[in-house]
């Protein structure tokens, strides 16, 4: 049996390290559905496509820079991905909230919700216009050493995906809880009539949320796409719908609890993919990986509908 | 009424005559306003945005295909099939909404989603260990409908008429439409019909005059899943090939954005907008490409991209300028005009 020995340990491990490595990916999108949600009570739909677009511009601009052979060292070209992806999917993310989501403040809470599932369907072709429908393999240009820990493998990429992860995540959390466009930003989260009188200026605030949770989508897009090694106009949709699992998980709303519920859940798909052909006797095996995100979120919402660190009461009908 | 009784009969002869494919367009057309209504029913009436109806759809295709084709060599007919279909769509309804109909609508509609996804993939994946489902490959030579020993899927002469197959279904989808219909409106105005419009108008305000929330969100739920059933089965009679790449999250969106742009609520407006929703992107399929090659020398922009953008657009659009739909109700536009607060 596969449970026992020292096999299975090292097996559990590998399949640990992975599941942090998909979990840091998860959180850093999570953040950017809490967030918003937090803010405005609204599931942006859309931003699982700014993950998309980040990822496909950090394609094109690795491939421009390796074709140009500039001979920059791998991280360089890697880091000008990001820093071209983060200003593109900020600015996208902007426009989506300025164009489509100011002028339904106010409304039903569906009509937002509505018009936030137009806005991903419409920048996924916008995607596949611009990038081709086609899967883009990105080119191989992070030499992927392998470190080997308690019989496990660990590569630079998944390093480097969780110190860029938690420094990012750190610099997140400073900044909510530090300085004061945080305190502005939880201000409104808490009541923005109250915070509005206060002379916070909403409209602003929230234009801020949604470009720093573009700006975390972009950074995830890009550890994706060198993670993975392959982008695809649709490769947003079923991301963000996890990692907004992930942070419905941690509990909506809340910022750590999204960071939790992205690793959670990120550890939970690996070891259950791993491990279902075992438990079940090979009767489903790894390719029902997708379901776990969703089984998860059906029982957070059916037996703890406020998440793991939520306080808010989710269920307020 | 006379004039559109004729109309309607004489509709797929006129069609058949620029082309058999514009029949099974309509046809499409045809089980896209079935499913439509099936879907008003749960976010139009009961006001519940369910984003993985077309599981159902999927359902219904699938209980037909493994009853009535050469997978198992089952063939039953369908006047049995179809109801089963129905029922096993609803019990699945009834399965996902009891746990989660008391959550509140925004998460509802991810859970629907997720629960879409899942029957998805289970029905891509269950071709392992023991082979139901046949997997991505999908379920091929399905029993086109029969009816004593007329088959819908052959062509037949009568008094001169060629009745090509498309021709036939486009007469059984234009009776299950009359039916579903009828059905719709009478349950609109019914005593059911106005606890749903309760709900959705204010939840607790309804529960405190005394309706059962819970049981009439289970019911509306229960009933937009068999008319979706009901649907699947028709199409998958009609197709006599289906596969889980029929039934992804795109055609659920579909489904939702007739919907919205013909107005939830309203049940002509939503067939309308069906109809415009698939006719639309057939016209711009046939027009939209060959301008571009005389224009450009080349497709710029893919027909199927046109068609996905303007679903998109539609959704945003019509929440934008006219959230209550083309051709509003007038309760649903009184109610998705009042400006409340966020909180």
């Amino acid at each position: 049996m596969v449970f026992f020995g020292a096999a299975c340990v090292e097996t559990f491990i590998q399949q640990l390290i992975n599941g942090l490595t998909l979990g840091a990916v998860y959180a850093m999108v999570a953040l950017g559905y809490t967030m918003v949600y937090g803010i405005i009570q609204l599931i942006n739909f859309a931003h699982g496509e700014v993950v998309m677009i980040g990822a496909m511009v950090s394609f094109s601009v690795i491939g421009a820079l390796v074709a140009a052979h500039t001979g920059l060292p791998a991280w360089a070209i890697v880091f000008a991905a990001a820093a071209a992806a983060i200003p593109v999917c900020m600015a996208v993310s902007y426009l989506t909230e300025r164009i489509a989501y100011r002028p339904l403040r106010g409304a039903p809470r569906l009509a937002p919700l509505i018009t936030a599932i137009g806005i991903s369907i419409i920048l996924q072709q916008i995607g596949l216009m611009i990038w081709s429908r086609n899967p883009l393999a990105f080119p191989q240009i992070l030499d992927n050493r392998v470190f080997h820990v308690a019989g496990a493998t660990v590569t630079s990429v998944q390093l480097a995906i969780w110190i860029v992860s938690i420094l990012m995540m750190t610099g997140l959390a400073a900044m909510v809880y530090r300085t004061r466009l945080g305190i502005a930003m939880r201000a409104t989260s808490q009541n923005p009539q109250v915070a509005g009188l206060m002379g916070i200026d909403i409209d602003r605030i929230i234009a801020a949320t949604f470009i720093i949770g573009a700006a975390l989508a972009a950074i995830a897009g890009v550890m994706v796409g060198t993670y993975y090694g392959i982008a695809h106009y649709t490769m947003g949709s079923l991301l963000g719908l996890k990692a907004f699992c992930a942070a419905v998980l941690g509990g909506i709303g809340n910022i750590p609890g999204a960071m939790l519920g992205g690793i959670v859940l990120g550890v939970v798909e690996a070891l259950g993919a791993g491990y279902i052909g075992d438990l079940t006797n090979n009767w489903f095996g790894s390719n029902y990986q997708d379901v776990f995100a969703f089984i998860v979120l059906i029982l957070v919402l059916v037996f703890r509908p406020s998440g793991l660190l939520g306080e808010r009461v989710a269920d307020r009908v | 009424m006379a004039l559109i009784a004729v109309a309607l009969a004489v509709l797929p002869f006129a069609l058949a005559a620029v082309g058999t494919t514009w029949v099974r367009i309509t046809n499409l057309a045809i089980l896209f306003i079935l499913l439509s209504l099936g879907l008003n029913i749960v976010v139009g009436f009961a006001g519940l945005l369910d984003l993985g109806y077309i599981a159902f759809y999927a359902v219904g295709a699938y209980v037909y295909a493994l009853l009535a084709s050469p997978q198992f060599d089952i063939h039953w007919p369908f006047w049995a099939v179809v109801p089963l279909g129905a029922l096993v769509a609803c019990i699945f309804g009834v399965l996902l909404g009891a746990p989660t109909l008391k959550l509140r609508g925004d998460y509802l509609a991810i859970v629907t989603l997720g629960f879409g996804e899942i029957v998805r993939i289970f029905l891509n994946n269950l071709s392992q260990p023991v082979n139901i489902t046949n997997g991505p490959q999908g379920i091929s030579r399905i029993d086109p409908i029969r009816i004593g020993n007329l088959s819908l899927g052959s062509t037949d002469t009568l008094a001169g008429l060629t009745f090509s197959g498309p021709i036939k279904y486009y007469y059984l989808l234009i009776v299950v439409l009359l039916l579903v219909l009828i059905v719709n409106v009478r349950l609109q105005h019914s005593r059911i019909g106005r606890a749903w419009e309760a709900i959705r108008e204010d939840e607790t305000a309804a529960r405190a005059m005394g309706i059962d929330t819970m049981r009439m969100k289970l019911l509306a739920f229960a009933m937009g899943a068999s008319f979706g059933g009901i649907a699947g089965s028709i199409f998958s009679a009609m197709q006599g090939f289906i596969s889980p790449e029929s039934f992804v999250l795109v055609e659920s969106i579909m489904v939702l954005s007739m919907v919205v742009l013909g107005g939830m609520g309203n049940i002509w407006g939503v067939a309308a907008g069906a109809l415009l929703l698939s006719f639309v992107p057939e016209l711009l399929r046939y027009t939209v490409g060959p301008m571009q090659q005389a224009l450009f020398g080349r497709s710029i922009i893919e027909p199927e991209v046109i068609r996905m953008l303007l679903f998109g657009l539609a959704l945003v659009v019509m929440m934008m300028y006219r959230p209550a739909g083309l051709f509003p109700s007038a309760v649903r536009r009184r109610e998705l005009t009042r400006r409340t607060q966020a909180q």
